[in-house]
């Protein structure tokens, strides 16, 4: 496979809200050999229904079969490509810092404060800071957290929606 | 609304489906529902492997056109049943399953089901890779919806296994029921008619191609698309190879029939497959086993691809038009337009090369010197079966030469594991076929190797009456791995030797059954001629040489051209 070509391609699955779904999607991605980068799940506006954003990495002709496969599923009701220049990404990050002495501390709250981000606990030895934005915003805070030492990360991985009026959903 | 046990929904659900035969063994988790089944008029074929129960409701799909029925208890039962469907999955054929499952409670704990309780196993888990749809049933008031479901999926579309589990005391839980007429699903619309802009280009290729050729698969037979495939290959004078799944779709001794394509094809359609400006494919995966090198598949071609499945589309050969639509319908619809702006033709120079190839490489097999040849020997059964025969097969050497030389002329008549490559799936299928069409003579062209992994079901075929032929092409060896070691591995034979156990004549007695070891063809004749007209099944013993090939052949990883039709 043409490595060049390969990129993340963001996908919205519009899919039963029920167990076993999540199960058979990530079955045919495993048994497809499709590489999921990121996966989240969530309930959506109608409560029967969830939706789940996959970010993955493959080439054009890759892409195209991923959604085909994943419209086979009976449990998988709508699926869309997500159009990279009209849409809104975010991913939530939980970044734990070692910060032993006031200067590290103040230099944390510092950074946070420009990535507008939040520090939601302390401790004597670290501090854990919450910050939201799309995945390059928080990889850039993660390389300024480095320096620091990071003792641990949470990401949700990326959820997305398209701009403007028009809507991935299901008419009722 | 009715008040009854989930057992007693789950049989009405099946007469409302105008199930007459489910192929099944019983066990602990599926007892209520075979109590049911004691007071039923639905036949419940009692087999003697669960693998069977699906291969043989596999067998009955494909002979009938009509959703096969299998059924197995709970554990093993079910984990018995996974072949057979994982097979009728990859040759999508319309397979139910139902399995019996644990309880999803008990008296002294809260939860059963995930807890390993005995003959539990997540069937549903395992299953989702090879169902098109699969579901564990919670409350006995969602049977009737459910099996309409599975029975809906599984037929509509692109065709599919689906399975349905069910603890125990859903089946015996007592629950106003509801049997609805229509089943809707919102994830599930398959499409049938084809695109009006693609057809139109379809025709424009068509028109003027001037070496147009048909790859005709399995989806062909599915759809029923027959009459429409062949009223388009005469009007355009275009010759149509199939795949080993869409045998029987076309009629073989016409002369615009170029066979089988592919590993084992004909020489002609492979030849032909390099030569063609247009090639129609119809209701294919472009498997693996039918294009060779997919680099050097159809350098020549514009390809036009009509599946219902549009994950079928692009996956495996990059084509110019893609049609996602069912095959009868949009054949038809082609051969209307085209009919419109064509005239009937009559010959052409690309029908004259179709002729001139088809002649040069027909007859150079090598007789050699004695007469029980594979070869000659399905050409003896073909000369010996009425049309409307069906014959299954094994997987392997008979698989392959059943293929090649055994010309069929309607579909449905030739049934074999296309997908999986099963080996033990052409008796039980035979079995299935039976049942279906028992008017019919079903034959199972076997090898020793596949015959003795399914032939305990010679004690179904006595019991209950099913009376079949299966001929065992034996060699003592599995014939097509030895094949493989005697061409690319130096003849180093590494456990492939089967030996003379056992004797099948002996074996076929032990059961019931009549067996006969034959010494020549006139001898296989007579004996093919007594168990078409026998009440109890056959198996008639066919010693070939452990040395017989299967020409012509494509080396695996080669292209079509690189086909060949002798060893060295």
């Amino acid at each position: 496979m043409d490595m060049a070509k390969e990129q993340n391609h963001i996908i919205s699955a519009i899919v039963e809200h029920k167990p076993g779904v999540l199960y058979g999607v990530a079955n045919l991605f495993r048994r497809r050999g499709f590489n999921i980068e990121s996966i989240s799940v969530g309930p959506t506006e109608q409560s029967d229904l969830a939706r789940m954003t996959i970010t993955v990495k493959g080439d054009e002709k890759t892409i195209e079969q991923v959604v085909k496969q994943l419209n086979k599923l009976i449990d998988v009701i709508k699926v869309s490509r997500l159009d990279p220049a009209n849409i809104v990404t975010r991913e939530l990050a939980l970044i734990k810092v070692r910060a032993l002495d006031s200067k590290a501390r103040s230099d944390v709250i510092n950074y946070a404060d420009i990535f507008r981000a939040r520090v939601v606990d302390v401790s004597s030895e670290s501090l854990m800071v919450e910050i939201t934005g799309d995945s390059d915003k928080i990889d850039a805070f993660l390389d300024l957290m480095k320096p620091f030492g990071v003792k641990e990360v949470a990401r949700t991985g990326i959820t997305a929606l398209s701009r403007g009026a028009k809507s991935v959903r299901i008419e009722e | 609304m009715v008040k009854m046990t989930g057992a007693q929904a789950l049989v009405e659900a099946l007469k409302r489906q105008n199930v007459e035969v489910i192929f099944g063994i019983s066990g602990g988790s599926i007892l209520p529902i075979h109590d049911v089944l004691h007071d039923s008029d639905i036949r419940h074929i009692l087999v003697r492997h669960e693998q069977c129960a699906a291969h043989a409701a596999d067998g009955y799909a494909r002979a009938s056109g009509r959703p096969g029925v299998c059924m197995a208890t709970s554990g093993p039962g079910a984990t018995n049943l996974v072949t057979g469907i994982a097979n009728a999955y990859l040759d999508s054929s319309p397979v139910v399953a139902f399995t019996g499952q644990v309880n999803t409670f008990s008296a002294n704990s809260s939860y059963m089901i995930g807890r390993d309780a005995f003959q539990e196993a997540d069937i549903v888990g395992i299953t989702i890779p090879v169902t098109k749809y699969n579901y564990q049933v919670k409350k006995a008031s969602e049977i009737p919806k459910t099996v309409k479901l599975a029975f809906h999926i599984a037929t509509t579309g692109r065709p599919g296994p689906a399975l349905i589990d069910l603890p125990k005391n859903v089946q015996t839980e007592n629950s106003e029921m509801e049997f609805p007429n229509t089943v809707e699903v919102r994830g599930y619309k398959p499409k049938t008619e084809p695109h009006p802009l693609q057809v139109k280009k379809a025709v424009k290729l068509l028109f003027e191609a001037e070496r147009p050729m048909v790859l005709a698969g399995g989806g062909v037979i599915i759809s029923n698309a027959s009459p429409e495939l062949l009223a388009l290959a005469e009007l355009l004078m275009m010759p149509v190879a199939t795949t080993l799944m869409g045998k029987g779709c076309f009629p073989e001794n016409h002369p615009l029939s170029l066979g089988d394509v592919g590993m084992h094809g004909t020489q002609a359609a492979n030849k032909l497959m390099l030569e063609a400006d247009v090639l129609l494919a119809v209701g294919t995966r472009f498997s693996d086993r039918t294009t060779g090198n997919l680099d050097e598949f159809c350098p020549n071609a514009k390809i036009i691809h009509i599946d219902i499945d549009a994950a079928e589309i692009g996956k495996n050969v990059e084509v110019d038009v893609p049609i996602v639509a069912d095959a009868k319908e949009t054949l038809g619809l082609i051969h209307r337009l085209l009919m419109y702006q064509l005239k009937e033709r009559e010959s052409s120079p690309w029908f004259n090369r179709v002729k001139e190839l088809k002649e040069q490489l027909q007859n150079n097999m090598d007789p050699g010197n004695c007469d029980l040849k594979p070869p000659l020997l399905i050409q003896e059964l073909r000369k010996i079966l009425p049309e409307n025969a069906i014959v299954t097969t094994e997987v392997g050497q008979n698989q392959m030469w059943a293929a090649l030389h055994f010309k069929t002329s309607k579909p449905r008549t030739f049934i074999s594991s296309g997908g999986l490559g099963t080996m033990g799936f052409g008796f039980p299928a035979a079995l299935g076929a039976k049942v279906a069409c028992p008017g019919s003579s079903v034959v199972d062209i076997a090898g020793d190797g596949s015959f003795i992994m399914t032939e305990q079901e010679l004690a179904c075929s006595v019991m209950e009456k099913i009376p079949v032929t299966v001929m065992v092409l034996n060699n003592s060896m599995l014939g097509m791995v030895a094949q493989w070691q005697r061409l690319f591995y130096n003849r180093r034979y590494s456990a492939v030797e089967l030996g003379k156990a056992p004797d099948f004549v002996k074996l076929a007695e032990a059961y019931g059954a009549q067996g006969f070891r034959v010494g020549s063809l006139k001898e296989f004749s007579e004996a093919m001629k007594k168990a078409l007209k026998s009440e109890v099944t056959t198996v008639i013993d066919v010693p070939i040489s452990p040395e017989e090939n299967v020409f012509p052949m494509v080396p695996a990883g080669k292209g079509l051209k690189d086909i060949i039709d002798r060893a060295g």
